[in-house]
């Protein structure tokens, strides 16, 4: 057969806009909430104005009897509990018997119109018996007198701990010639897509149910949505319009979105629930606020000898992606570099806030700003190159890390030699005046998780189908969402690569799951590697027809023949051949329309012990950033100007796109370091908005200079690895470490807000350390 | 509710006349009533410009304005600044230059870049950024899309 798609590439590896702007730059991509249905119904929800209250009694007899009103749900309807992860299904559509936060739903109205809808919310009379708040997590790691959920370790607040152990932690520390200690103090940060959340539900008379959600897993919610409703998945139809932004906030299952279905099969008529910001801001699941301590151990020469960290983590009302958060906050310090003694005690505490989850880099990026912090005080401690240090510390390719995680290729020392260079770093670090400064940060990050969140790991985790019919173009199914980070257009980009069509010939269809076949969604920085390999087998299936009817055309063998620009050609003789078109309508003489499928599963991978296998991926993505800052010593106000990225994706397969995810991960990691917070006071958070939540303005966004360094990965689709979230990591590290070589501060308490870096200086003064002369 | 005079105005250059109660806002009036779904709602507080149009052309909150007070004047909304064919030079250095990812503030920002571009046609980069300064997205760190204006202006695409 026609040998495999290889470079040099027609598409792959250049700059392909994205294939639905056109409709996104006119206003007619349709997200969920430009859907209308025939007779559609507002739903609208009671959230609970407490953190912790059991709910005695509700009465919506007034809500009920409201004309317009046509149907009223409380919790003791649909009291199957639900939640992302399989293990902690701790959730329900509508609370049941206890609200766990502000803004946890505890009643559902639907109705005519908006405003029937609201007073029918305001008539609901809630007879509730308030509970302790639970705001810190410290709190909660011993026995409460009233636990949030029955299923807290031993009476406490505690949903997840993990104690791990490899190597000798102990005796590594005993022997090593310096140690370090950093104690990290994270706030919550939130997703702040700028799509509020947005279902429509549509029960029909036939017994089935439509969905309409913006969501970044439609087949989680599947799932969701049949166990909690009772009905079995082949009578539900998920459909994923255009998603304005997840970042992992649309990942879980959310409640409204099982409730608004409910509220369709009451009333047997479509029903929207449409978020507005504070419900946005409420339903959160957002990075987690976060302690953390970290201590790391190096041998005289540098050589890193050992990890023990601990971590704190502020879990909020529900489980979510918590025990991977727990997981994650440690062993994602098992790279880049190679860790031989590595000791984690990790605990994810309930609390009654809004709830935590996943976030873009999720379990990554707090403990990455430790360890990176650490390493730069190491360095500074021992006198060793800073660069030097990580590089002697680099996890080679073809290795395994002391927890077993499987190291195919990094081109990590790439980075690390190409921010250096790019940056000018040897002329500038602890060289530039008072108040200016370049720090070094790294990152490593999973490209898609090896384990996919359900019991049946055994199916692919991506599956995608081709069609070619008579009009010569090849519609393509996935249940792969894309959010915006361009995974259609890569998906499209794949097929016409290795078609040799025009990418104009390639139709990626909307996520229906009556006809996309299962892919697992947005989540884990898994799509282009997971879905872009079921893509190419599936466009190899189809060519390799396409190839044997051109040969029966020519007359020739099909090893003899190459796929060229639209047309199919033999090797050596490329002016004998026949078109696409041909050769397509040759090949459906037999079949009709050709049909072809590719899937994709992650080869077996990971230790056998208990947790063994979170953070286990079939590659990792690798960075190292250089920042560049000045800072007001007198305000404490700072501006990043510069960040170099290094980043390590493998091939990159749509440049536009990778550089449009580094951009806005650097963005969003920029938010997470010098002022995004989730301010609450006790329990009740006070800037649910984006006036008060501020993320980034356009001038606070440092140039940025993008270096893709990566080498071809052997697994990856093409040579690709991921480039979505691991971007976001070195981003803080970067510039809290350029701020030390402006200031001479070391900050550990995020987001380091211009008060902190006054306190910080006049600290350093106080304690008669000078810095640069100053 | 007494009946009122019908709001008469300008929307996309065609004359419209609609029924209007008192607190409507332009925002709900496009999206809900004349099903002009390209303006976007992603706040309602006028914190995220994603609701953006033109009244007499300059960028407007739709979100934050009443819709009585459009009575007599001229609304351009992002299906006003699109060609009947094709795109506008704005819309087209968007899609060249990979200034969409989600998309869902691309409207605001287009209709706001619009009349950026009419009123100064070869902006520096901090008059871009003033301009866009009330307009939010969380994908693009605004790299992309400051190019994007940047390159319209200069009529490189």
């Amino acid at each position: 057969m026609a040998s495999t798609t290889s470079p040099p590439f027609r598409l792959l590896g250049g700059r392909i806009p994205y294939v639905e702007g056109p409709l996104k730059v006119t206003g007619r991509a349709e997200y969920t909430d430009d859907i209308q249905r025939p007779g559609m119904l507002v739903g609208r929800l009671l959230r609970s104005p407490w953190p912790h209250a059991r709910l005695r009694s509700i009465d919506a007899s007034a809500a009920r009897a409201l004309p317009g009103v046509f149907a009223v749900l409380t919790g003791e309807k649909y009291p199957t509990p639900f939640g992302v992860l399989p293990i902690t299904h701790d959730e329900t559509a509508i609370a049941v018997d206890k609200a766990r936060y502000i803004g946890d739903i505890i009643a559902a109205v639907a109705a005519a119109d908006e405003r029937t809808a609201e007073r029918a919310i305001s008539l609901i009379k809630v007879d509730a018996e308030v509970l302790p708040e639970y705001s810190d997590p410290r709190t909660g790691v011993t026995r409460v007198p009233e636990p949030i959920h029955a299923r807290g370790l031993l009476g406490s607040n505690v949903q997840k701990e993990v104690v791990q152990h490899f190597g000798n932690v102990d005796a590594a520390f005993a022997q090593a010639a310096h140690t370090v200690r950093v104690r990290g103090n994270f706030a919550g940060v939130t997703h702040a897509f700028t799509e509020p959340m947005a279902t429509i539900a549509e029960s029909t008379p036939d017994g089935r149910l439509t969905v309409w959600s913006a969501t970044q897993v439609p087949h989680y919610l599947h799932r969701a949505l049949s166990e909690v409703l009772g009905i079995p998945m082949h009578r539900i139809r998920v459909i994923k319009p255009e998603v304005g932004g997840g970042f992992g906030g649309k990942s879980d299952p959310l409640p409204h979105e099982i409730v608004c279905a409910a509220l369709s099969i009451e009333t047997g008529r479509p029903v929207k629930i449409l978020f507005d910001r504070e419900d946005v801001f409420y339903t959160n699941h957002g990075r987690h606020p976060t302690q953390n301590d970290v201590r790391i151990a190096v041998d005289a020469s540098g050589q890193i000898v050992g990890y023990d960290i601990e971590a704190l983590i502020d879990g909020g009302a529900w489980s979510s992606f918590g025990t991977v958060t727990t997981y994650y906050n440690g062993v994602l310090a098992m790279g880049p570099y190679r860790v031989p003694n590595f000791r984690y005690h990790g605990r994810r505490v309930y609390t009654t806030k809004p709830p935590s989850g996943a976030m873009r880099a999720h379990g990554g990026t707090n403990i990455r700003y430790s360890v990176e912090v650490a390493l730069d005080m190491l360095a500074e401690k021992i006198g060793v190159d800073l660069f030097d240090l990580r590089s002697r510390n680099a996890l080679p390719p073809n290795s395994r890390t002391v927890n077993e995680f499987r190291i195919t290729s990094t081109s990590f020392l790439k980075c690390l030699s190409a921010a250096r260079e790019k940056s000018g770093w040897d002329a500038k670090f602890r060289k530039l005046p008072y108040g200016q400064g370049v720090g070094l940060g790294c990152g490593f990050y999973i490209s898609g998780s090896n384990s996919p969140i359900h019991f049946t790991p055994k199916m692919p985790q991506s599956t995608v189908h081709l069609k070619a019919d008579m009009d010569g173009g090849i519609a393509v199914h996935s249940m792969q969402a894309d959010i915006g980070q361009g995974s259609n257009t890569l998906l499209a980009a794949i097929v016409a690569e290795v078609l040799g069509v025009d990418l104009d010939r390639v139709h990626v269809q909307r996520v229906d799951s009556d006809v996309s076949p299962v892919d697992l969604g947005s989540y884990s920085s898994r799509v282009t590697f997971m879905m872009g390999n079921a893509a190419r087998v599936a466009a190899e299936e189809l060519r390799d027809k396409l190839v044997r009817a051109a040969g029966a055309l020519l007359e020739r063998a099909p090893e003899q023949l190459e796929v060229a620009h639209e047309r199919i050609q033999v090797r050596g003789h490329p002016e004998v051949g026949v078109s696409f078109l041909e050769a397509l309508h040759r090949a459906m003489e037999t079949s009709g329309a050709l049909l072809a499928t590719g899937s994709y599963n992650s080869p077996p991978m990971g230790g056998t012990f208990k947790g063994a296998r979170a953070g286990t991926a079939p590659a990792y993505s690798f960075a190292a950033y250089v920042a560049q800052v000045s800072v007001d010593a007198e305000t404490g106000e700072y501006r990043v100007s510069k960040v170099w990225a290094a980043f390590d994706c493998g091939r990159p397969l749509n440049r536009l796109a990778v550089e449009g995810q580094i951009e806005g991960s650097i963005h969003m990691g920029l938010g997470q370091v010098m002022g995004e917070s989730m301010n609450y006071r006790g329990a009740r958070l006070f800037n649910p908005s984006l006036l008060e939540y501020k993320i980034p303005m356009p001038q606070q966004m440092p140039e940025v200079e993008i270096l893709l360094v990566g080498d071809d990965d052997p697994e990856g689709p093409f040579g690709a690895k991921e480039a979505g979230e691991g971007p976001l990591i070195a981003t803080l590290p970067a510039v809290g470490n350029a701020l030390y070589d402006a200031v001479g501060v070391r900050f550990t308490d995020l987001p380091i807000t211009p008060d902190k870096v006054v306190k910080g200086i006049d600290q350093r003064i106080r304690e008669g350390r000078s810095w640069k002369g100053r | 509710m007494p009946p009122r005079d019908p709001l008469r105005f300008r929307l996309n250059g065609q004359p419209v006349e609609v029924a209007c109660e008192a607190p409507l806002v332009l925002l709900d009036l496009l999206r809900e009533q004349l099903n002009l779904t390209g303006t976007k709602r992603g706040c309602d507080l006028g914190t995220c410009g994603c609701c953006t149009v033109l009244l007499d052309g300059r960028p407007t909150l739709s979100c934050l304005t009443l819709a009585r007070l459009v009575d007599g004047r001229e609304v351009t909304t992002i299906e006003g600044v699109t060609p009947p064919n094709g795109l506008s030079p704005v819309q087209r250095a968007f899609v060249q230059h990979g200034a969409t990812q989600c998309g869902f503030c691309t409207p605001g920002f287009v209709v706001t870049a619009t009349a950026l571009l009419r009123d100064v046609p070869r902006p520096t980069r901090e008059q871009i950024e003033r301009a866009i300064s009330g307009n939010l997205c969380r994908c693009t760190g605004f790299t992309k899309i400051v190019e994007a204006i940047a390159a319209a202006a200069g009529g490189k695409v």
